[in-house]
């Protein structure tokens, strides 16, 4: 079975020792985790963890069973199926001469990047969108010299109404019920 | 009006007694002196005092596992905690419901290096359901109820609740809340119907079906229901090591355990199935065999609780997350209200294939005079077994030996290590299961390098008066290890032969009767003596130090690959 990464989104408890319990549930069962971010919701007796792991189906359907199986977890969404909005941030300090600059500044403009701070002949860039986007972008400048490169997780949203927002408590349950079947 | 306030640890005991806790296992230490003042200060809850924690743990688990309900241990902090770790993986593996209470240095030390700490809510992640570390004494009574709730619901397992000693002190008022809040924890009970219709259609399809029965049918209490499918379906069962007892072995439809030493038959069956109705299993590799070659051409139907379960090992075609007892009484109104005659004749063809395969079971083993193992084990089961006594085991050859060799009708009566495999088991479990059942005595059938494990709980056997009959099959090897030198490792016994006290001396040095058995004569007036004392027993079975146990399926091969004896490659 083809392994690809998934975007696996999972609303926990706000509590202490909870993204242990997820981190520990990766490494403890010999899953890998690309990539990872965590904050609360609205509400902050939530949070959102986004997690990007490679898997062929038959491991992403394991890791969300053993995921829902954590006391603190209230709802596992495989963003992979069906469509979503998935997006990442990129922090890029370029050394950039003069002579390179405008050549620097147009391809900046061209992938709808923008400078953030321009001190001592450092540019320091930021650009957002998918995975793929932000890669293709620091392959861009990569001749012009990077000094660091700073990655954010990947946060998604699936598009429509369908697992973005729980009405009430009742319906969390009720959902949890549908996700353990 | 005033407000009555009380301790945290006054608090803790209460709860427990709400929670119907009459009996609990534990050792003192330093930051639970509060505690066990306050327990002093009680009659409600009867302590058991063991002498190593890991027993505590055991004790609790045999206890739960006998009785049905949550055990409860009680270990200080640090070096207390620590030693529960193989309790606790233990009653996780075997899905046992167990609530332990774990001391803690004050909360304002936590993090700094205090003596005695250990970060217990960490180590214990994962080899527990669930763990909790109480920072407020006002969360005390929600978090034990909440615990309980999660210990004994949906797969049940281990909770452990660490508790600051400052906590133990601190005051609040006593409200036991009367339910539950988690939002994140929903166990799945009633099967899905149209999945319980597509599996009894299969069923009713079947040529050649069998039920694979697993501990779940025990922990859900389902041992009836799983006879009345079974016999109205007229389908051949065999079971797990963890499901003994499900299905009367009395019964001709039942063909006894499968796996890695199960009998030829239930593995062949198993093997040439073509709809396997797996209920409470997670199928382990000890089951398996090969899992590419297992129930290749099979439909499986696979009920459980716990969804990780299902198609974790082996793709079920038809799952059913749920709880077995519910499943299968909504299995049997389907059945009541179907038209559907069963077809015998079909599934008597399927029969006399069976009662063929039934005839192949092991090559008697006759190495020398000295005692065998399997006839003294067969020796004790013939005699003791309409006393019907509690079994339990310690972990290699006597255990498997013990379970080809015992017949089981009723669950709860063999009590061993199931998915752990822990060696030193089987004596603290025979604690907790005479505290369970009272006054009858408990058969533990240990060999002598699994008893040396936990010896020293026949001191608090001696104590507390426990009729337990430690049958220690002494062969003076480490023997399944020794067994897998000789096949695998060109008999290169390292490190597997192993000394032993004399066990006979030992058990009067505790106060406890200790006997010596080398004849096949002399092990029923021995017996007979062991079972008239009104304490812990050691029988020392000096038995033949290179008997194998057969049927054996080497790891890694396919289930119906089953050896029968040495000359067999």
């Amino acid at each position: 079975m083809a392994v690809n990464n998934h975007t696996i989104s999972v609303l926990v408890s706000n509590e202490v020792g909870v993204l242990s319990r997820i981190v520990d549930l990766f490494s403890g069962r010999g899953y890998n985790i690309e990539s990872l971010t965590v904050a609360p919701t609205l509400d902050d007796i939530y949070s959102r963890v986004t997690i990007v792991t490679p898997g062929d189906d038959d491991v992403i359907e394991q890791i969300c069973k053993q995921l829902n199986r954590l006391i603190p977890v209230i709802k596992v969404a495989n963003l992979s199926i069906g469509e979503a909005i998935e997006y990442e941030i990129g922090l890029i300090k370029v050394n950039v001469s003069d002579e390179n600059r405008a050549e620097f500044m147009n391809i900046v403009a061209q992938a709808n990047a923008k400078i953030m701070d321009v001190s001592d002949k450092i540019y320091t860039v930021k650009i957002d969108g998918d995975e793929k986007q932000v890669q293709t972008f620091a392959e861009l400048i990569r001749p012009y010299g990077i000094k660091e490169f700073v990655r954010s997780g990947r946060v998604a949203i699936t598009k429509g109404n369908q697992f973005s927002c729980f009405k009430n408590k009742k319906e969390e349950t009720k959902i949890c019920a549908n996700a353990a079947e | 009006m005033n407000k009555v306030l009380y301790s945290g640890a006054q608090i803790l005991l209460k709860s427990l007694v709400k929670e119907g806790v009459e009996e609990i296992f534990g050792y003192p230490g330093g930051v639970v002196l509060p505690l066990y003042d306050a327990l002093y200060l009680q009659d409600e809850i009867k302590h058991y005092l063991v002498r190593h924690e890991q027993a505590a743990v055991h004790a609790a688990e045999g206890y739960a596992r006998v009785s049905g309900k949550a055990g409860v241990a009680i270990v200080t902090s640090g070096p207390g905690a620590c030693n529960t770790i193989t309790g606790l993986a233990n009653a996780y593996y075997d899905g046992t419901p167990l609530i332990l209470i774990t001391g803690q240095v004050n909360s304002k030390l936590i993090g700094g290096d205090a003596f005695q700490e250990a970060d217990i809510v960490g180590i214990t992640r994962s080899c527990c359901k669930h763990n909790y570390l109480v920072k407020d004494v006002k969360d005390l009574a929600r978090i034990i109820k909440e615990a309980f709730y999660i210990a004994t619901t949906g797969k049940k397992g281990p909770v452990v609740i660490d508790i600051p000693v400052d906590i133990f002190n601190a005051k609040c008022e006593f409200i036991y809340p009367k339910q539950v809040e988690l939002v994140g924890y929903n166990p799945t009970y009633k099967g899905h119907p149209l999945q319980i219709q597509r599996a009894l259609q299969a069923l009713f399809e079947a040529k050649r079906p069998v039920i694979i029965s697993g501990g779940g049918v025990v922990a859900s209490d389902a041992h009836r229901e799983l006879k009345e499918i079974a016999t109205k379906l007229h389908i051949p069962v065999v079971h797990t090591l963890m499901g003994t007892g499900t299905f009367p072995d009395n019964l001709e439809t039942s063909l006894g355990m499968m796996g890695m030493h199960g009998n030829y038959c239930a593995n062949l069956t198993v093997s040439n199935a073509d709809v396997i109705f797996a209920i409470g299993t997670r199928f382990s590799d000890r089951i398996t065999g090969c899992l590419k070659r297992f129930a290749r051409d099979s439909q499986v139907i696979h009920v459980d609780i716990d969804p990780c379960s299902i198609s974790k090992n082996v793709k079920a075609t038809i799952p059913i997350v749920g709880d077995i007892k519910n499943v299968l009484q909504t299995m049997l109104e389907f059945l009541a209200k179907s038209h559907h005659k069963i077809n015998f004749e079909l599934k008597d063809k399927w029969f006399n294939d069976i009662v063929e395969w039934k005839k192949k079971v092991a090559t008697p083993q006759k190495l020398s005079d000295r005692l065998s193992a399997i006839t003294v084990l067969q020796t004790i089961y013939d005699y003791t077994k309409n006393d019907e006594p509690i079994v339990t085991t310690e972990v290699g050859q006597h255990q498997m030996w013990t379970a080809q060799n015992f017949k089981f009708n009723q669950p709860r009566k063999l009590i061993t290590s199931g998915g752990l495999g822990t060696m030193g088991f089987g004596f603290p479990a025979a604690l907790g299961a005479c505290v369970a059942q009272k006054d009858k005595y408990v058969l533990n059938i240990a060999g002598d390098g699994s008893i040396q494990m936990n010896i020293q709980e026949l001191m608090s056997a001696v104590d507390y008066k426990f009729r337990v009959i430690n049958c220690v099959i002494n062969n003076g090897y480490l023997g399944m290890v020794r067994q897998w030198q000789e096949k695998i490792y060109n008999k290169h016994y390292s490190q597997t032969k192993i000394t032993s006290p004399d066990f006979v001396k030992l058990a009067q040095s505790y106060g406890a009767l200790g006997l010596r058995v080398e004849k096949e004569s002399e092990i029923i007036p021995a017996l007979k003596q062991a079972i008239d004392f009104r304490g812990p027993v050691i029988i020392d079975f000096v038995c033949e130090n290179f008997e194998m146990v057969y049927p054996w399926v080497l790891a890694g091969e396919p289930i119906d690959k089953v050896l029968l004896s040495r000359d067999e490659v």
